[in-house]
């Protein structure tokens, strides 16, 4: 090992223990961005040691959860595996992961390694990562302060895919048509959707953000629409249409935020999964986990072990109890995915509801997206609604131009504060549904953790 | 009274919360006892006649799909803003109501010219001019506008088309010259994109004032509740890094 490697993995060793010690955070970015400062080339050398490869899991939503639900399917099928699981996704947080999974001399203790990345940087890793496998789970619009434009990552992403190695898979979502588009024409692909047509409904969303088939210029046509633009659709023009999924969902049914129960199907293989992840977007988590599975020659039975056993991860549907009453915690980052946590809660009683806007750059700096969510669809909830966070205001005017009652709405700059105020409008035992942009999330989290309820994120 | 509200392309040109500023005017007027037409303008389809025309951003690509429709409706858009109809163009729809767009790759999409601008983007190597932005209004009794821009093209006037304000935090028109956006008599342009109507209530009712005048004269709009607009305005104003008094 060059000596300067070597001084990449102690220095960024060093650098974990040293935040942990001084609780500067969790340690998943700054040995990172220390080892990769010595050693720009240790993403590259260090996954080079996976014995199994990379599998790497991007898109706009979805990416926790499965990366997760894939990670977890690989131990249950008895191998040892090292993955971001706290959910940093850019290049200092990979190579965080992996020298932290390194031994001294530079060996992972690890056969295989799933990644998260961040869509617009999975572009600038493909080369580094060489993944076996990826997964394409979705794009929506997201941060267009920081990607410019969907386009432009889909752009990115048809690119990665052509440097990926001959015998790469690619998993897919076809029931996205952007998805499928960048996909379809990889030499190996496993195509994943929806089939139960009852599952989803027959109009688009405002928010939906590709109508217009790519090769015509013509708006493709809908038999059924599961969430945002992500349906069965064809070009009226060309013809062109959703790929026949490899790896299917039947007999879909979502019970509202406490999880779903479908059948999976492929190849003559059939099982049925019951799932504590809440809304119909977990449905295509777990689809986009067993197409990778299916992929990597994982037993159905440790997929659905894996299934089976993953409960909501950080901020993504967990429970917590604070103060007589049960917090859910629902992540917010976008139109598509708010608009799909406000469907799940339509199937609740909802009697409280917390709102944290931030507008940092984890969140996207632009909150312009606040108008592309839905809020007119639950306008008739009889809900107390406290919102808060850096962009509490902008949130506030959204809620009342889209009709809901102004006398139940309170505007409360600091957060715990405003989760007092929501507690305090919570039935005891009650549940109080906390929808936070990203880092209002970690704020929450952090902020729980100090009155010792959440465990911190880089333990959990 | 009534007023009749054009939204131009909106499947098209809604990159991000666009409808924010077609919720805000038919609320305003309404709450006012004005009722309000929205008509939504499909590619291909002939220009209705209305008091108010709305242009939101697009994606390169689809701005590519409008250029030419837009273009074919230029004399009856032209004939509109003769009688006195309001245009306002934001981000993507700005660029479309000047002479034209020089895109980086060489290419140039022609505008409908109705303001006196062009636009030309530098290339991919140049920067996106992106970030929260306030500008002083030259407008009369709008004060400060708020907003975010994110545009890779760079607005410069001509001797025909003034100002919307001048830049006090953010880049506006082209990062040098410190103006932002562009009216000329009832047609107007801005970078400030997406739902820029919600927290700048006072542009909103300026322009249904100037809507409504086509067909009805002078008009007061009685005032209405905006604390909650007003404190939109001034945290979005803070986040851009200036101070406004009061909210």
């Amino acid at each position: 090992m060059p000596p300067r490697v070597w001084a990449a993995l102690t220095a960024g060793k060093l650098a974990a223990q040293l935040s942990r010690a001084f609780r500067i955070g969790g340690g998943t970015v700054v040995p990172g961005r220390v080892a990769r400062w010595l050693a720009p080339d240790l993403l590259r050398r260090l996954a080079r040691g996976l014995p199994h490869g990379a599998v790497v899991v991007t898109g706009t939503n979805g990416k926790t959860t499965t990366a997760r639900l894939v990670a977890s399917a690989l131990r249950a099928a008895g191998l040892r595996v090292v993955h971001n699981r706290a959910g940093a996704n850019l290049p200092a947080g990979l190579v965080s992961t992996l020298v932290l999974a390194a031994d001294g001399g530079g060996q992972l203790r690890a056969d295989v390694g799933v990644f998260e990345v961040d869509e617009a940087t999975f572009p600038r890793v493909a080369g580094e990562l060489k993944p076996r496998l990826v997964v394409l789970t979705n794009l929506f619009r997201d941060q267009l302060d920081r990607y410019a434009e969907v386009d432009r990552v889909a752009v990115g992403w048809r690119q990665a895919l052509q440097t990926l190695g001959g015998d790469a898979v690619v998993c897919f979502n076809a029931d996205d048509p952007q998805v499928a588009d960048v996909a379809r024409d990889a030499p190996r692909s496993v195509a994943f959707g929806i089939e139960d047509v009852e599952a989803g409904r027959e109009t688009l969303e405002d928010a939906a953000d590709v109508r217009y088939c790519y090769r015509c210029g013509v708006p493709y046509r809908y038999r059924v629409v599961f969430l945002s633009h992500v349906g069965h659709y064809t070009c009226p023009a060309c013809g062109t249409g959703r790929p026949r999924p490899a790896v299917r969902a039947e007999a879909v049914r979502v019970a509202g935020t406490s999880g779903f129960t479908a059948e999976l199907a492929w190849d003559g293989e059939r099982v049925a999964v019951l799932s504590e992840l809440p809304g119909l977007y977990n449905v295509y988590n777990v689809l986009a986990a067993a197409a990778a599975a299916h992929a990597l020659g994982i037993p159905p039975q440790a997929l659905l072990r894996a299934v089976q056993a993953t409960k909501p991860a950080f901020g993504r549907g967990e429970r917590l109890w604070w103060r007589g009453v049960l917090l859910q915690i629902l992540l917010v980052k976008n139109p598509a995915g708010f608009n799909e946590v406000l469907r799940a809660l339509r199937a609740e009683p909802v009697r409280s509801l917390w709102i944290a806007i931030h507008d940092r750059t984890a969140d996207g700096r632009d909150v312009s997206w606040l108008w592309d969510v839905d809020f007119e669809t639950v306008r008739e909830s009889k809900a107390w609604v406290t919102v808060t966070g850096l962009r509490a205001e902008d949130l506030a005017v959204r809620l009342k131009y889209a009709g809901w009652a102004e006398d139940r709405i309170a505007v409360h700059r600091d957060l715990l504060r405003a989760l007092e105020h929501a507690v305090a409008h919570t039935p005891a035992g009650g549940t109080l549904y906390c929808l936070p942009t990203y880092t209002a999330m970690l704020e929450l989290r952090a902020l729980l953790a100090r009155q010792g309820v959440a465990v911190a994120f880089w333990e959990d | 009274m009534d007023l009749r509200l054009a939204a131009l392309f909106p499947d098209l040109l809604n990159l991000y919360g666009d409808r924010g500023n077609v919720l805000v005017l038919q609320s305003r007027a309404r709450r006012r006892g004005i009722p309000v037409e929205v008509l939504p303008v499909g590619l291909g389809h002939p220009l209705p006649d209305a008091d108010l025309y709305l242009l939101g951003g697009g994606e390169d690509r689809q701005q590519a799909l409008v250029a030419p429709a837009l273009e074919a409706l230029r004399p009856q858009l032209e004939a509109a803003v003769r009688s006195g109809a309001v245009v306002l163009g934001v981000c993507g729809g700005y660029q479309l109501l000047g002479h034209a767009y020089y895109a980086a790759d060489g290419s140039v999409l022609r505008g409908v010219g109705l303001l006196d601008v062009v636009t030309r983007h530098p290339g991919h190597r140049a920067p996106r001019l992106v970030g929260n932005a306030a500008v002083a209004c030259v407008l009369d009794g709008v004060g400060t506008l708020v907003g975010f821009e994110n545009h890779g093209g760079r607005t410069w006037l001509g001797a025909n088309a003034r100002p919307l304000g001048r830049v006090l935090a953010g880049f506006g028109n082209n990062g040098r010259d410190r103006t932002e956006g562009a009216w000329a008599g009832t047609v107007f342009g801005t970078y400030l994109h997406g739902p820029l109507l919600p927290k700048n209530p006072a542009f909103a009712d300026y322009l249904l004032r100037l809507a409504l005048r086509r067909r009805f004269g002078d008009v007061h709009l009685s005032p209405l509740d905006d604390r909650w607009e007003h404190a939109a305005h001034v945290r979005a104003a803070e986040r851009a890094g200036v101070r406004l008094r009061g909210a």
